[in-house]
């Protein structure tokens, strides 16, 4: 592989953040490298100084706080998120997720703060995160801020963050009484890139059906995960039906850009998103705590058959 | 500018010296020539270079050698006892789990980490754990067979 850069393994934030302001724009940060050495294998990218991260200890974690929101470091690894209790618990759409991200031994190394920064499209915690509304924690020099993973991602793999920057943690609040939420990729095989995603998080009013509040973020289909806000329009203010989850489906599959690659054509892009927005605002509605879905086999819905496979 | 590497491989202690940019598997095939290791696709897709770091299995064709610098590192070679082979690789030969044999180091050490979690995993749970890897010749039924059969084995040497 090239060697022509200078390597550093600084053990500290601190350290970590120094090096960065003094090499910023001719450096990588590298955190299990599982995306960016694949980059520079193929001279997509040739920094001069990489800084290696990977070994700062104390961006290795999980916790939930007194009102039950989560914090996860960002080089937590994809298998500590997935195998954590508490994430089982409370957020069990992010362990789900990484369940299905790639395969074991990718998520015994790779971070999932790695994964947000890479940025590609067709990433797997992007969309899911967007759904609980997380909120991303930035480091530098020059101090702190926040930004909210919706609009991390700028473009394919470009992400907002400076050169010398450092994501350093996600954030997920609570979420609110009566959600539920759900993620479910099409992708060619078990662990495989997604061909289409979508996630939604349905929260239902405490009195009746209605709903409250919906985020349906689809992944794969545009430069980035993005939110179908037209179709949660659809949805908002509503007793959810499954006539009203078809249109917010076919609507969806009308707010996204997608591409034609060796995957998928864009016009099978689409019909996934159709197809996905309308199962999995089933299955979310259902963890919703709406008993009123409980009857209907997901194998009727048309062509949402095409998808039994799981 | 070479980097020192201090790595235990297989129970040694080595200390070498490494451009930044040299792979695990490059450290271990052509420096130590443990040739188990295979590369495959070199992308982290097909599973034949897997190798076990600090007890969990990882693709080493996609991590940098000084990432692994103070760690211990298992690679199929390191299974055997002497000349009594371990018994995840006896249950492979005993279910012809390979023909060509270039993934078998990798699926061996997938299934190994495996059983070192899980010492009696369903073969749900195995087709799951193994999933990052790519077989050409044999489909992969012989494979689940020797895994579920090797789970066995393990157990009844430890009565």
């Amino acid at each position: 592989m090239a060697s022509d850069f200078e390597y550093f393994n600084p053990g500290t934030l601190d350290e970590a953040l120094n090096l960065l302001s003094r090499y910023g724009k001719e450096s990588k940060v590298l955190a299990g490298g599982q995306s960016l050495l694949l980059l520079m294998r193929r001279k997509l990218v040739a920094p001069q100084y990489l800084i290696d991260i990977k070994g700062i200890s104390s961006l290795d974690y999980i916790k939930v706080n007194e009102s039950g929101d989560l914090s996860i470091g960002a080089l937590t690894p994809h298998r500590s998120v997935e195998l954590s209790r508490k994430i089982q618990q409370k957020f069990s759409i992010l362990s789900e997720m990484e369940q299905d991200l790639a395969a074991v031994e990718n998520r015994n190394w790779g971070s999932i703060g790695g994964n947000l920064c890479h940025a590609d499209p067709a990433g797997d915690p992007s969309p899911v995160l967007v759904a609980l509304n997380a909120r991303l924690k930035i480091a530098s020099v020059r101090g702190e801020r926040n930004v909210e993973v919706e609009y991390f991602a700028r473009d394919r793999f470009k992400v907002d963050l400076a050169h010398d920057e450092i994501l350093t943690e996600i954030q997920v609040p609570c979420p609110a009484l009566r959600t539920g939420s759900r993620y479910r990729k099409f992708s060619r095989m078990e662990g495989g890139f997604a061909i289409a995603s979508v996630a939604m998080s349905i929260t239902l009013n405490a009195e009746s059906d209605i709903c409250d509040d919906v985020r349906i973020v689809l992944g794969a289909v545009s430069v980035s995960s993005r939110r179908a806000r037209e179709a949660e329009k659809v949805l908002i203010g509503k007793e959810i039906t499954d006539e009203l989850l078809s249109e917010a489906g076919d609507i969806a599959s009308e707010e996204v850009d997608p591409i034609d690659d060796m995957r998928a054509s864009a016009a099978y892009r689409r019909e996934l998103i159709r197809v996905l927005v309308r199962r999995v605002g089933k299955e979310a509605l259902l963890r919703a705590g709406n008993d009123s879905w409980k009857g209907i086999s997901f194998k009727d819905t048309g062509r949402a058959a095409l998808l039994g496979r799981r | 500018m070479k980097r020192e590497l201090k790595i235990t491989v297989n129970g040694d202690l080595y200390d070498l010296y490494v451009e930044p940019g040299t792979l695990l598997v490059e450290v271990l095939r052509d420096k130590l020539g443990l040739t188990g290791t295979k590369r495959g696709c070199d992308s982290m897709s097909c599973g034949a270079c897997t190798v076990i770091l600090d007890g969990k299995a990882v693709k080493s064709c996609t991590i940098l050698a000084l990432q692994a610098n103070g760690k211990e590192v298992t690679t199929v070679e390191g299974l055997a006892n002497g000349s009594k082979l371990h018994p995840i690789q006896q249950s492979f030969i005993d279910h012809w789990a390979f023909q060509c044999g270039f993934c078998t180091s990798g699926q061996i050490m997938a299934a190994k980490a495996l059983l070192d979690e899980n010492p009696n995993p369903t073969r749900k749970e195995i087709k799951y754990a193994m999933n990052g890897h790519l077989c050409r010749c044999t489909g992969y039924n012989m494979i689940i067979e020797a895994i579920l059969d090797a789970a066995n084995r393990i157990q009844e040497e430890a009565k």
